[in-house]
């Protein structure tokens, strides 16, 4: 073997993507996390996004952890802020690309406000939530994605509460690209945030990731495997599916695919262009 | 030290009395000049009003406490604020608007009808600059000339030759109020 | 600090009759904040319309957010962009944003938050005036950290304090907050802004070593470390949970023992720089009025009665609220007979007096419990008691 092979087969091929003194990671053995990290990686390595020009935020929880591991400019904030961050980072400066990466408890729970407006006023940054149907750094709470029935330790009867259908929620305040996928669909998972990075405007694609320790051994559904195997056996993927019709049961059938992909003007765009209008030359564009 | 109140109902300008006032003589006379007013839901609608407080040394109590100045441009403004008027106080009210209750102490009385004066010069929104008008004269808190000038971006810079006119036509009525007051001692 | 060449753009140079809102957001423009995130509360609202006006023709962002939360912590990403950014509140939406205050406290952001104070608690009085979250904006989010807080008299100090807040801001790195109230908020009176050549604006304490060596938290001797700006190609990281210098997390003792040190050292050991006070006719004086904001202004009316009934009576007015002049308010106790604290408010500022004075001289509150300012009678009345 020549020294360069050597040398080359030393080097780690995520290295250049993470902080790989913060490894290993904290995630439990089967955890989905590190499945949708790789996907991630994969997308800016494919894409050949200038690494120096795309930010990370995440808020907390298991999901959270993410912006440590990621060599990017990377925020770990407060539970549920992560898209207010994002927006005043991407507003700060708006040639970079803001990536949000967090969970369903963080996204949808506790930030559930911030991102309707976030995506209501089609601020330009991509959200990736990990939905793992609880609330897991804190014990497998129940969230607001968990399935019906499901028993969690905050609904150790199980859990009988309407749980949101995340695409449906971010089409309805108006994202522009929304996508569902298991962390079994890695490649499309990869696909979809490459094509995200394409798209402007605000930008969403939830995976559904196994949480082992806690949701799957409380639910006796077996290990990382058997759920990557219900994932392959019940997942169907419909592109372009209406995402009225996305509703996941406790261990039902999981509707995945690129559900809605439109052209929209983002946030500082129609501020850009509003004032222009109103103002003529006595605006001053910003970020352009 | 002088405290002056403007008082009348929401959307006849009292707030910008205020305003002009103040800053006219901050700006302009070389004085100083606070300026409060009332806010919130309480300030709309009824009996709203603004007040003016005048010094030749910085203000530091920011109310007013006994007014010298009160003007009244309507009935439940005047009803609500004329018991606070100093007893040698100046009382100025819109004509029609304001119908007056016994005289009390030395309050001396002027009135001009702001707001038919107004509707004369085509719109009753130039009341409270006629209004001003004729407090210059009258209460000499501020100079005319100060108070022109403070009105480039307190009012519609469209209107602001009418809104002049109207602060003119009540300057005039103020002169004449005194004119008449000096020429006519009573008692 | 390096001095920063001030933006003519966002200086409106003259003379104008601004209410104290107003001059918040005429101090914003002219110390180069470029970023406003707010939502709407009385009695702070005009200066968000004021920024939402003017930003349009200088150059920037301004965003209406969906609560107080989301606010606060735009700030924090628009600052690690490299924007000035600052908001503006009232006592409700203060409590929201306690939790992201922590946030910029622990991540060492500079960020700039003006509190126009009415009276509490709950909704409370939303259009009158009150001193209440004076503690609060010390203590207000959990655990420990120090803040710099400022207190301003009049719109013309709201215009100067509020570059004064950015500068001591980006030379920290540290929340910093404009205590103003109601009244001077909404108080019409002359502000002065000069020509933009003669405005003091500090530039932020910028990395400039090689890229491989930056720590986001390592300090520098001042104890404050350097910055950088997100895009610059750091790729740094940085979060909220207890972290080293290299602001990777670390959950341990050890490090949480060095970041509170840290947060809480960098304002104290830099204190005596930060505060700045007024103090009158203290030499011999007998007793002392300390006070700050709205409420000077209506004690030294007390004051200016006292001493024409003879009382030797001094005043110490606080610009700078926290930190507070305890080493003044230590010296002063030695010789005065007692300390007279007029605030609108049940007693909160009076506790620092109190506590700085170390019973050496007692401290006589005189509360107001919002709604109005004090009756200066109210005020003469305990100068008359101290000096017995």
């Amino acid at each position: 073997m020549s020294k360069d092979v050597k040398a080359q087969e030393a080097k780690n091929p995520m290295e250049d993507f993470l902080r790989m003194d913060r490894i290993p990671h904290i995630w439990c053995s089967g955890c989905g996390i590190g499945v949708v990290v790789t996907s991630f990686v994969d997308a800016l390595r494919k894409s050949e996004i200038d690494l120096n020009k795309v930010a990370i935020v995440s808020g907390i929880g298991c999901t959270g952890r993410v912006a440590g591991y990621v060599k990017l400019d990377s925020f770990h904030s407060t539970h549920g802020r992560a898209i207010p961050f994002a927006t005043g980072l991407k507003l700060g400066n708006p040639e970079m690309q803001v990536v949000v990466f967090s969970g369903d408890g963080d996204i949808a729970g506790i930030g559930g406000n911030h991102f309707v407006h976030a995506a209501r006023r089609n601020m330009d940054i991509l959200v990736i939530c990990v939905n793992n149907f609880n609330y897991a750094m804190t014990g497998g709470q129940v969230a607001a994605t968990s399935p019906i029935n499901a028993n969690l330790s905050t609904a150790p009867y199980g859990n009988f509460e309407y749980p949101f259908s995340l695409p449906y929620l971010a089409d309805a305040c108006g994202a522009t690209y929304v996508a569902r996928w298991t962390c079994l669909h890695i490649r499309r998972v990869t696909m979809s945030i490459q094509e995200a990075f394409q798209k402007k405007g605000f930008r969403f694609i939830e995976v559904i990731a196994p949480c082992v320790t806690l949701y799957a051994r409380r639910n006796r559904l077996g290990d990382g495997l058997n759920l990557l195997k219900y994932y392959h056996d019940n997942s169907e993927i419909r592109h372009g599916a209406d995402t009225r019709t996305l509703d996941i049961g406790y261990q039902g059938k999981m509707i995945v695919g690129k559900f809605v992909d439109r052209e929209k003007p983002p946030f500082l765009e129609c501020m850009n262009t509003h004032m222009k209008k109103a103002l003529g030359d006595k605006y001053v564009p910003y970020g352009e | 030290m002088t405290e002056i109140r403007f008082s009348g109902f929401g959307g006849q300008g009292i707030i910008r009395c205020g305003l002009i006032t103040g800053k006219a003589i901050s700006l302009f006379d070389n004085k100083y000049a606070t300026m409060t007013q009332s806010f919130g839901p309480e300030a709309r609608g009824s009996a709203c009003s603004s007040q003016v407080v005048v010094s030749e040394d910085r203000v530091l109590y920011p109310y007013i406490t006994k007014p010298e100045i009160l003007i009244s441009m309507s009935q439940e403004a005047y009803d609500k604020y004329e018991p606070d008027l100093r007893e040698d106080g100046i009382l100025i009210i819109d004509t029609d608007l304001v119908k007056l209750k016994a005289p009390r102490g030395k309050i001396r009385v002027y009135s001009v009808p702001a707001t038919r004066f107004a509707e004369e010069l085509g719109n009753r929104v130039f009341a409270n600059l006629v209004m001003l008008g004729f407090f210059t004269a009258i209460s000499k808190a501020a100079t005319p000339e100060a108070m022109k000038k403070a009105l480039p971006g307190l009012v519609p810079k469209r209107f602001l030759d009418l809104n002049i006119k109207a602060f003119d036509q009540g300057y005039e009525h103020g002169q004449e109020a005194l004119k008449k007051e000096k020429d006519q001692p009573k008692g | 600090m390096k001095k920063l060449k001030v933006d003519p753009k966002g200086v409106l140079t003259g003379a104008h009759y601004l209410d104290g809102d107003f001059a918040i957001a005429e101090g914003a423009l002219a110390a180069g904040c470029r970023f406003f995130a707010g939502y709407p509360i009385t009695p702070s609202t005009e200066t968000a319309e004021r920024f939402a006006e003017r930003i349009p023709f200088v150059g920037g962002i301004f965003i209406q957010m969906e609560d107080e939360i989301a606010s606060v912590t735009a700030l924090i990403g628009a600052s690690w962009a490299g924007k000035k950014a600052m908001t503006v509140t009232s006592g409700p939406g203060f409590s929201l944003m306690m939790e992201n205050i922590g946030l910029a406290a622990m991540m060492e952001t500079p960020i700039v938050i003006a509190n126009v104070q009415r009276g509490g608690p709950s909704t409370g009085l939303p259009t009158l005036v009150g001193q209440q979250d004076m503690m609060q904006v010390r203590w207000g989010s959990h655990g420990d950290y120090k803040i710099i807080a400022l207190s301003p008299d009049s719109p013309q100090e709201c215009f100067d304090l509020t570059i004064q807040a950015f500068n001591l801001s980006e030379t920290y790195r540290v929340p910093t907050f404009i205590m103003t109230d109601e009244c001077v908020g909404h108080m019409h009176e002359k502000v002065v802004i000069p020509p933009a050549d003669k405005i003091e604006v500090v530039e932020r304490k910028w990395y400039e070593g090689p890229k491989e060596k930056y720590l986001p938290y390592k300090p520098d001797k001042d104890m404050i470390p350097f910055m950088v700006k997100a895009g610059d190609g750091y790729r740094f990281h940085t979060t909220g949970l207890t972290h080293d210098e290299r602001g990777y997390p670390v959950i341990n003792a050890e490090c949480q023992d060095w970041v509170v040190r840290h947060l809480n050292d960098k304002i104290t050991k830099n204190a005596e720089k930060i505060i700045k006070y007024e103090e009158e006719q203290t030499d011999n004086a007998e007793v002392v009025v300390v006070s700050y904001g709205i409420t000077s202004r209506v004690a030294y009316r007390a004051v200016q009665l006292a001493r024409k009934a003879g009382i030797k009576v001094g005043t110490l007015r606080l610009i700078t609220v926290w930190p507070f002049p305890e080493k003044r308010i230590k010296e002063l106790a030695k010789k005065v007979k007692a300390f007279v604290v007029p605030e609108i408010n049940y007693g909160q500022m009076v506790l620092e007096v109190e506590r700085a004075a170390a019973g050496k001289a007692p401290a006589i509150l005189v509360p107001h419990c919002g709604g109005w300012v004090h009756n200066p009678e109210d005020i003469l009345k305990a100068i008359k008691e101290a000096a017995k």
